[in-house]
């Protein structure tokens, strides 16, 4: 009886039907948040009194470091759920988050860079966060990169999905390693976030920031997976009957 | 049915004597990665200083640096000839568990491309400068470290094995993947130059070929399944 609910997103004209519904909703939410977030912690909060202006970076960096790793375990789980149960939309779903999970590392890798560069001198060091980043990165391009290779859906989606449930079981693996080499090759960096005693003036706004930027997540995810379901479904019914409409409304 | 009398067993055996043969009937072929090996782990010297002292520094990069991607350049064979004349195919219909077939056919593809790597890493180890008593070291990190890179490289192989260009995304995928074989591997070269233990790291390897000898297969025989399709 539960699961009759659960099936009927894998109904692409219903998911299609929710997935609009909620865009804006989702969307709205995100620029709220990010809008508070921001003025909170680019405004409000006081500059930290060893890293001054320039922590405030963190307020876009660990928002996207997080949601990074997030949207590949997002990735796995609708790639996996596709798999196993061969739900068509489960497999949109996977191939939506590769991009938006890549521009996410790709964010957190830049800002990333430039909070080090005042604080370390440098704008790379090989600090096992950053690097654990960038070969995330590698992941998620290599994810699309066989995505792409393959020209029929279907294999492209079950290919990838295996990649996909492969990468998630290494990247615990991938991160502990890269931390214990990078233990034995340098003294831990200079300072680190994270702080369990951070302020609560800092630590409001970064909440803010987080919650935005999962919401923005899921809003990017339900545009781009809409957009897949509809090129997946171009020759069906419902899908004409959809485009049609609203090219009238518009 | 008639199949089913040939226990897995024999079935595995009669795929590793076929795929041996096949490699040895080609031994130019399997040779090339390991000529690749002596020459990239050849080029670090040159494109450094040949002093000895500093080399013995980059052995552990050059070599594993080396073993991986001559390893990468010997997965494109893998699963390609036999997914083109439908052996695969057979293999995959033949009833018994696809996941063991395929193990045995990387395993095959150890003893080529693996193995030999190990055996001649000691003569490119020795022109970087390592000494005497840091080969058994270097030989058990990359006979541990080797396993590991098959079982991972396999399964991009498995996955890319359909596409007819397939050498740099081949690359993409299993890189990242290798990275941590790459740490400890050439973490455990590193220490055994220096003569300090190195049970730690060579642990890790083993744990990484334990894990991947468990888990591979099961991801290799979906894609390969993927890819007959």
């Amino acid at each position: 009886m539960a699961w009759v609910w659960l099936h009927r997103f894998g109904s692409p004209p219903y998911f299609y039907r929710v997935a609009t519904l909620l865009t804006p909703w989702f969307g709205w939410a995100a620029a709220l948040l990010c809008a508070a977030g921001l003025i909170g912690g680019l405004v409000l909060a006081p500059p930290d009194y060893q890293q001054g202006e320039g922590f405030r970076i963190l307020y876009v960096h660990v928002p996207n470091a997080w949601l990074s790793l997030s949207t590949y375990v997002v990735m796995a789980v609708s790639a996996f759920v596709g798999l196993v149960w061969r739900i068509n939309v489960a497999h949109a779903v996977a191939a939506s988050c590769a991009a938006i999970g890549a521009s996410f590392t790709a964010v957190a890798l830049a800002t990333g860079m430039l909070w080090g560069r005042p604080m370390w001198g440098t704008y790379w060091e090989w600090d096992p966060r950053l690097t654990s980043e960038l070969l995330l990165l590698f992941l998620y391009l290599g994810y699309m990169g066989l995505r792409n290779a393959i020209d029929d859906t279907g294999r492209a989606d079950r290919a990838s999905a295996v990649l996909a449930i492969v990468g998630v079981v290494n990247v615990p693996i991938i991160h502990y390693s890269v931390i214990w080499w990078n233990s034995l090759h340098q003294a831990p960096s200079v300072m680190k976030f994270g702080k369990p005693t951070m302020a609560t003036s800092m630590l409001v706004p970064l909440l803010l920031m987080w919650a935005g930027f999962t919401a923005l997540f899921v809003a990017l995810l339900l545009i781009r997976a809409r957009g897949e379901v509809l090129r997946r479904e171009r020759n069906a019914r419902w899908t004409v009957d959809v485009v049609g409409a609203t090219q009238e409304a518009a | 049915m008639s199949t089913q009398r040939l226990g897995f067993a024999d079935a595995a055996r009669g795929l590793v004597a076929r795929d041996l043969r096949l490699a040895l009937r080609r031994s130019g072929d399997t040779l090339q990665p390991l000529g690749f090996f002596l020459v990239v782990t050849t080029l670090f010297p040159l494109a450094l200083d040949p002093e000895l002292s500093r080399l013995r520094d980059i052995a552990p990069a050059a070599l594993w640096v080396g073993a991986l991607l001559s390893s990468l350049l010997a997965l494109d064979r893998l699963f390609r000839e036999d997914a083109q004349d439908g052996t695969l195919e057979q293999l995959a219909l033949s009833g018994w568990p696809f996941a063991g077939l395929l193990l045995a056919k990387t395993a095959v593809h150890w003893l080529m491309t693996g193995l030999p790597l190990v055996v001649i890493a000691p003569l490119a180890a020795t022109a970087l400068g390592a000494p005497y008593a840091a080969m058994p070291g270097i030989l058990a990190s990359l006979l541990l470290g080797t396993v590991a890179l098959s079982l991972i490289g396999a399964v991009g192989a498995g996955l890319t094995m359909s596409l007819s260009r397939n050498g740099s995304l081949l690359a993409l995928l299993v890189l990242p993947l290798a990275v941590p074989v790459l740490i400890f591997g050439a973490r455990a070269t590193a220490l055994a130059i220096a003569g300090e233990p190195l049970g730690g790291p060579l642990y890790l390897l083993a744990a990484l070929a334990v894990l991947g000898a468990t888990l591979a297969p099961w991801a290799l025989a979906a894609a390969v399944r993927i890819g007959l399709e």
